[in-house]
């Protein structure tokens, strides 16, 4: 059974009358140990189905619905006293901006030691030991004397260590990554996914990387779900993924991605339109105003999520793109040989 | 930081002598361009039996005779030395810090204000405690049931707060409570040294009443505060980590939300104790604002300007206290 099973979880922000679905029926499995891919643009609906994942929506105004079945027990029906226990302890996150995501005015070190506390019942010289030891453990240098002192004193690359260290304080089974590496320099992007894929693999904790960065997937992840619109358009394995995108967004996307190789004045391929030019999931495919592909048969309902090719490669089209995109040199951070430098960070 | 802290005091004592310029101006340089000869000043000194030698031995005595910028000088230089004066056949002298001499009763200055401190800092220290502990704990209370009964009651009462003047609700006050219901008897001050019992509760309608107009105001800063805070992405780390909503509202929001609530009380806290005029007017308390009304009432000006002194130090020293309090408050804030 998978670690995390999420069965068509709906988010539906706003009352009666003027209410929006965020998430729009999002199925996917997290299995121990692996890392999977939830990839789309802003406005797909990722952060808000990690956000719902961790029970930290407002209880106001958001309707949640489906399953989303971690270890057996639906997280959605848990109560806020059984998800606080959760969280940090079983489930942990990491969040976009580390500067913003870390009190300016407590000290690093009470941040970290705050989490060891309430799980782990350490106190006092045995918590600032473990919270110096976590510190190392993520890279940063001189560990205890960053414990005193404030996140605008830490680099950006440094804060988002401190923020991965107090993730895995606990040693959760489920991280969650919401676009960990956007708001750092490139450089720095591939020492902390690095990092990630580090710990992820010498504790086999499982790894939800929410991003919309092929690049990360491409360097990270095992499985790959394709949102758009608040639904999976596309799950597969990765290299199949790569290979053959089948769903025309899919595929548009990797297309998208300038080549270096490509010759010199060629146009870029981008998707055209916007998020926003989509139609109700309900009166047919949300993609089709923007899709080169479509036909009228798009138009009659919700598309269902089919395997028209290989087992396991899920897409939810009607008209499923065959051929394949060509990425001779695909933007990847190659992560494997960047040094694990925590002091340049 | 003690390179800052020296700056700091420095800059502080050059603003007390820019106000007292300005306050020595105001009284004895004003009056002089509107018309006001030496010899009617100094008719002020000598009272109903002013005949021109009197006048003429005060003028002297007081230095009124010398121009405005020795006397000045001389003004300063008694406060930090000490001076002496000779009002008629006996000299007498003023210890430092000498404000001089009152026009009306011919005592220092000084001993009288040092007497009413205790008073004014007796109802400021007591209020701030209602008003901060009262207007936080409603103001966070509001942000965090935002839209909710309870906000919309305690917004509407603090709109109250903030416009019922203090001669209103402090007199409605001493109506309910020593007539109507006759809790109290009356209002008056007991020195703490005396008896603090009788002390603390002669001061709760007073205190009560200056807190209600400033905790009103607290509560909306806090509230604002608070929404604010709440809503930023370290509370949700705060959360993710599973923390408990208290820790998380305390320690986390309403930590970093403290700044501009501290700002804002040094300053109400510095101006009350250089007088909380309608206050102690209303209830009859002999403090420094009562002094300094009495004081301008009957024109008696060196009383004035040591009021004003007096009033300004506390309004620049507790400036000073809360700057300093900044970096322990936000560690982002750098003594530079």
């Amino acid at each position: 059974m998978a670690l995390l099973s999420v069965d068509e979880l709906t988010v539906t922000f706003g009352g009666r009358g003027r209410a929006s679905k965020a998430v729009d029926g999002v199925s996917f499995d997290v299995d121990q140990g692996q890392v999977v891919g939830l990839v789309g643009e802003s406005g797909c609906g990722k952060s808000v189905t990690s956000l719902a994942l961790m029970g930290l929506l407002p209880s106001k105004g958001v309707e949640l619905g489906g399953r989303a079945d971690f270890d057996g027990t639906n997280l959605l029906t848990m109560s806020q006293r059984e998800l606080r226990d959760m969280r940090g302890s079983q489930l942990a996150m990491i969040f976009q901006d580390p500067l913003s995501s870390l009190n300016p005015v407590v000290p690093i070190g009470v941040q970290v030691t705050e989490i060891l506390q309430r799980h782990r019942g350490l106190k006092g010289e045995a918590a600032r030991k473990e919270a110096a030891h976590l510190l190392d453990r993520v890279g940063i240098p001189d560990p205890t004397r960053r414990l005193k002192e404030y996140p605008h004193q830490l680099s950006g690359g440094m804060r988002q260590r401190a923020l991965i260290a107090m993730a895995v304080a606990c040693a959760p089974r489920l991280l969650i990554a919401d676009e960990p590496t956007t708001a750092l320099d490139v450089t720095i992007q591939a020492q902390i996914l690095e990092l990630l894929k580090e710990l992820v693999d010498e504790e086999g904790t499982a790894l939800l990387m929410i991003t919309h960065d092929l690049g990360v997937v491409a360097g990270l992840c095992d499985q790959v779900n394709v949102l758009y619109a608040g639904k999976v358009v596309e799950s597969a394995d990765r290299h199949e993924l790569f290979a053959h995108p089948m769903h025309p967004y899919a595929h548009g996307l990797l297309e998208s991605i300038p080549r270096l190789d490509a010759p010199r004045g060629e146009p870029l391929k981008p998707i055209r339109g916007s998020i926003n030019d989509r139609i109700a999931w309900a009166d047919g495919c949300a993609f089709a105003p923007r899709c080169d592909y479509y036909t009228m048969e798009c138009l009659t309902g919700t598309p269902a999520l089919t395997e028209p090719a290989a087992a396991g490669h899920q897409v939810r089209c009607v008209n499923p793109v065959r051929e394949p995109v060509e990425i001779a040199t695909l933007d990847t951070p190659d992560v494997t040989a960047t040094a694990h430098g925590g002091t340049s960070a | 930081m003690t390179a800052y802290l020296i700056r700091r005091l420095f800059a502080a004592m050059m603003l007390l002598l820019v106000v007292s310029a300005v306050t020595f101006a105001i009284f004895f340089l004003v009056p002089r361009l509107g018309g006001q000869s030496i010899d009617e000043l100094a008719v002020q000194y000598v009272g109903k039996d002013a005949n021109p030698d009197s006048v003429a031995a005060v003028k002297k005595n007081l230095g009124l005779d010398q121009p405005l910028i020795v006397q000045y000088y001389d003004f300063i230089k008694a406060i930090f030395v000490g001076a002496e004066y000779k009002f008629g056949p006996d000299a007498s002298k003023c210890d430092a810090p000498c404000f001089g001499y009152s026009f009306r009763s011919h005592i220092e200055v000084w001993p009288e204000i040092t007497q009413r401190i205790p008073v004014t800092l007796s109802l400021a220290v007591g209020a701030a405690v209602l008003w901060v502990i009262s207007g936080v704990t409603i103001g966070v209370v509001s942000a965090l049931k935002r839209g909710s009964f309870i906000d919309r009651l305690a917004m509407a009462v603090a709109l109250l707060g903030v416009s019922l003047p203090i001669f209103f609700t402090g007199l409605l006050g001493l109506a309910l409570f020593t007539s109507q219901w006759p809790i109290w008897e009356s209002v008056d001050y007991i020195p703490i040294t005396e008896d603090p019992g009788e002390w603390f509760w002669n001061l709760i309608i007073p205190w009560c009443s200056l807190a209600f107009l400033y905790s009103a105001l607290y509560a909306r800063l806090t509230r604002a505060g608070m929404l604010e805070t709440m809503g930023e992405d370290y509370i949700r780390t705060a959360r993710a980590k599973g923390l408990r909503e208290s820790k998380v509202v305390v320690k986390h929001g309403l930590r970093a939300a403290l700044t501009p609530i501290v700002t804002i009380f040094g300053m109400d806290f510095g101006l009350l104790v250089g007088g909380a005029i309608i206050t102690e007017q209303v209830f009859s308390l002999q403090g420094m604002g009562a002094y300094a009304v009495q004081a301008v009432k009957d024109s008696d000006l060196p009383i004035v300007m040591g009021v004003t002194l007096v009033a300004a130090f506390f309004i620049v020293f507790c400036n000073l206290i809360v700057d300093l309090l900044y970096a322990a408050i936000d560690p982002r804030v750098r003594y530079s």
